[in-house]
């Protein structure tokens, strides 16, 4: 019993980070119905900053300030590059096909992955510990102050994000944008605002999600925004894509089931997982848990 | 009678450049050995090249996991010539040597595409029963699974790669099934079957509406998009003799994506000109390879924004031709007394 909590903790604080990586495809798939390839590239992006931040900010002791910083610093950088890779590639194609669209995406996250790979050079890097670690234990499970961390700032997140969305002008805009981009731009919203804003915020996230899994997994390479966005991805379909709750219990659901999968059956499924999990999605409920089926019309 | 003149031209023109290029025909005249290989690979790029644009340019879907197929035709036919290689060899004693060659790729390619289409199948029904881009994020995934779990596989060679597959593909093999794709495609699209994909293409909704079958156009065209990837896969093995799953990244599938792109979805001159530029270019910048990609990134966005539509767009070479020739003649016609 003991074992299955412990790995119900890791899987929490794992599917934590997938969920924040998963609201930023779920919101942009919801404005602009894109798979936003380049979303994991951002998040790896997210992850450097923290990277670089936390190497200035070294030399002081490990400090809550010393984290809120680099939080905050990589936040803020990545939801400036999610505002030019909207202004720069996305929208002059917005009005194209879908598939332009989705070229310009793989274009933008292949951009992402070989610049990033000249910047901060091919190897992986250790990412320093940021803040004063210390372990519980509850019941024979043993917490790390790490996982504490994880799970509390993305669920802090995730609240501020849904007050956002629910309770100011700008959220509900973003839900009419979200329901029909014409119509919006009908009643007077500046759909090209809200798009940028949109993709702000998500590239936020992704970087908050980058920041934590440097505390978590202290090790992060230029391509790892691959396999992270692919199982990001997996977790918004899984949860109904556009859906902004689903993508969170999406991403819970898919980080609970790959570490209990590696834990109980082999690591060699690790990746597998997800992808096994996105074909039954498709299979059987392609709408997601709490997505609605939505009849296309003409 | 006129397709099997055309075929046989083909395969002795195939033939005598293959001897000229190894120096088996002409004493003292060969090219060198490198400028082969890049001819050869690059016939290779244009089989992939136009098997993606079949399910990516024509059928309007987007696969974004050609390298997976690629390396199950690689494995498979690799497997089977390698293992079963010298039993085939001994069963087919009555033919002369080269025959016998050619009889053990042909049957490797055939186990490679066959596997590589079955692939495409699991791969392709829950995917494309769908509306929208879940093919992309589908194939991506199948890239990346099919290659690690290749990887983990003992018996063809698992992380040290799979060595000691014999020569049996050459320039003629290569440009034959270049050929032979590129005769498959064409002439796919140009059937009624061909104008159900385009027209899934152009309007999905609007095709249904007119009674195609669109899961099932869908399906058909993306299994032989796979198949013939994993030809192209099984030739690649043969040609450079040894596979490792590092040449089956998705680096791969984006590469063929670029190809397809720089010369235009839904032209199969075009996709033949992307990938022998693609090689080119590969080739010329050798010297700055690492920031070939970032170039060729950039020039997939910049082709997005300001030509869509790539180098040919959806024109082919025949029509290009024609549309000269009917400049030269007059545009009515001229009444004889």
């Amino acid at each position: 019993m003991s074992t299955f909590l412990q790995q119900l903790m890791n899987g929490l604080s794992l599917g934590s980070i997938y969920a924040l990586i998963a609201l930023g495809y779920t919101m942009v798939y919801g404005v602009l119905r894109l798979i936003n390839f380049a979303h994991g590239d951002v998040y790896m992006v997210g992850a450097y900053v923290g990277y670089y931040l936390s190497r200035k900010l070294q030399g002081k002791e490990p400090s809550l300030t010393a984290a809120f910083l680099v939080m905050v610093g990589a936040m803020l950088a990545c939801a400036v590059l999610g505002t030019i890779i909207e202004r720069l590639a996305y929208r002059p194609v917005r009005r194209a096909s879908r598939l332009t669209l989705l070229i310009t995406a793989i274009g933008v996250s292949l951009f992402l992955e070989n610049a990033g790979q000249l910047v901060f050079g091919p190897d992986p890097k250790f990412f320093p510990s940021l803040a004063p670690r210390t372990d519980f234990r509850v019941a024979g499970v043993r917490i790390t102050s790490e996982q504490l961390t994880v799970i509390g700032v993305s669920f802090l997140l995730m609240i501020l994000l849904r007050f956002f969305i629910q309770k100011t002008r700008t959220g509900k805009a973003m839900r009419a944008v979200s329901f029909n981009l014409d119509a919006a731009k009908l009643m007077g919203i500046s759909t090209d605002r809200i798009i940028a804003i949109t993709f702000a915020l998500g590239s936020a996230l992704a970087a908050a999600g980058g920041v934590l899994i440097g505390m978590q997994i202290p090790k992060i390479d230029p391509l790892m925004g691959i396999i992270y966005g692919l199982k990001a991805f997996v977790a918004a379909v899984l949860g109904g894509i556009g859906n902004v709750p689903g993508a969170v219990l999406g991403g819970l659901l898919i980080g609970t089931s790959e570490v209990m999968v590696v834990g109980y059956l082999s690591s060699t499924y690790r990746d597998a997982i997800a992808f096994g999990i996105l074909i039954l999605v498709l299979l059987l409920r392609p709408q997601g848990i709490l997505g609605r089926v939505q009849k296309e019309k003409v | 009678m006129k397709g099997l003149a055309v075929a046989i031209l083909v395969v002795a023109v195939l033939f005598v450049l293959n001897g000229l290029f190894v120096g088996s025909l002409v004493p003292g005249v060969s090219i060198s050995p490198y400028i082969l290989q890049v001819i050869c690979l690059a016939g290779i790029n244009i089989i992939l090249a136009v098997s993606l644009n079949l399910i990516n340019g024509f059928t309007g879907q987007f696969s974004i996991g050609h390298a997976g197929f690629m390396a199950i035709g690689a494995y498979a036919s690799a497997f089977l010539t390698v293992t079963y290689g010298e039993r085939i060899r001994a069963g087919l004693g009555f033919l002369p040597p080269f025959a016998r060659d050619g009889a053990l790729l042909l049957a490797g390619l055939a186990v490679g595409g066959l596997l590589a289409a079955i692939a495409g199948f699991f791969v392709g029904v829950p995917s494309l029963r769908l509306r929208g881009d879940y093919l992309a994020i589908v194939t991506l995934g199948f890239g990346e699974i099919i290659r690690v779990w290749i990887l983990n596989i003992d018996a063809v060679g698992g992380a040290r790669g799979f060595s000691g597959i014999p020569k049996l593909a050459n320039f003629f093999w290569i440009y034959l099934f270049a050929a032979t794709s590129i005769v498959i495609v064409s002439r796919t699209v140009r059937s009624s079957f061909g104008r159900t994909l385009i027209a899934i293409r152009e309007d999905e909704i609007a095709a249904e509406a007119m009674g195609v079958d669109t899961t099932r156009s869908k399906v058909i065209s993306f299994v032989l998009s796979s198949a013939m990837a994993g030809v192209g896969g099984g030739l690649f093995g043969h040609y450079l003799m040894y596979v490792h799953t590092n040449s089956f990244t998705f680096i791969k599938s984006i590469e063929i994506i670029i190809m397809i792109v720089i010369g235009g979805l839904g032209s199969i001159t075009g996709s033949v000109v992307g990938a022998v530029l693609y090689i080119g270019l590969t080739e010329g910048l050798r010297e700055f390879a690492q920031y070939r990609m970032v170039l060729f990134s950039l020039l997939l966005i910049v082709i997005m924004i300001v030509r869509p539509g790539g180098l040919l767009g959806q024109r082919e070479i025949a029509s290009l031709l024609r549309r000269s020739r009917r400049m030269d003649a007059p545009t009515h016609p001229v009444i004889r007394a």
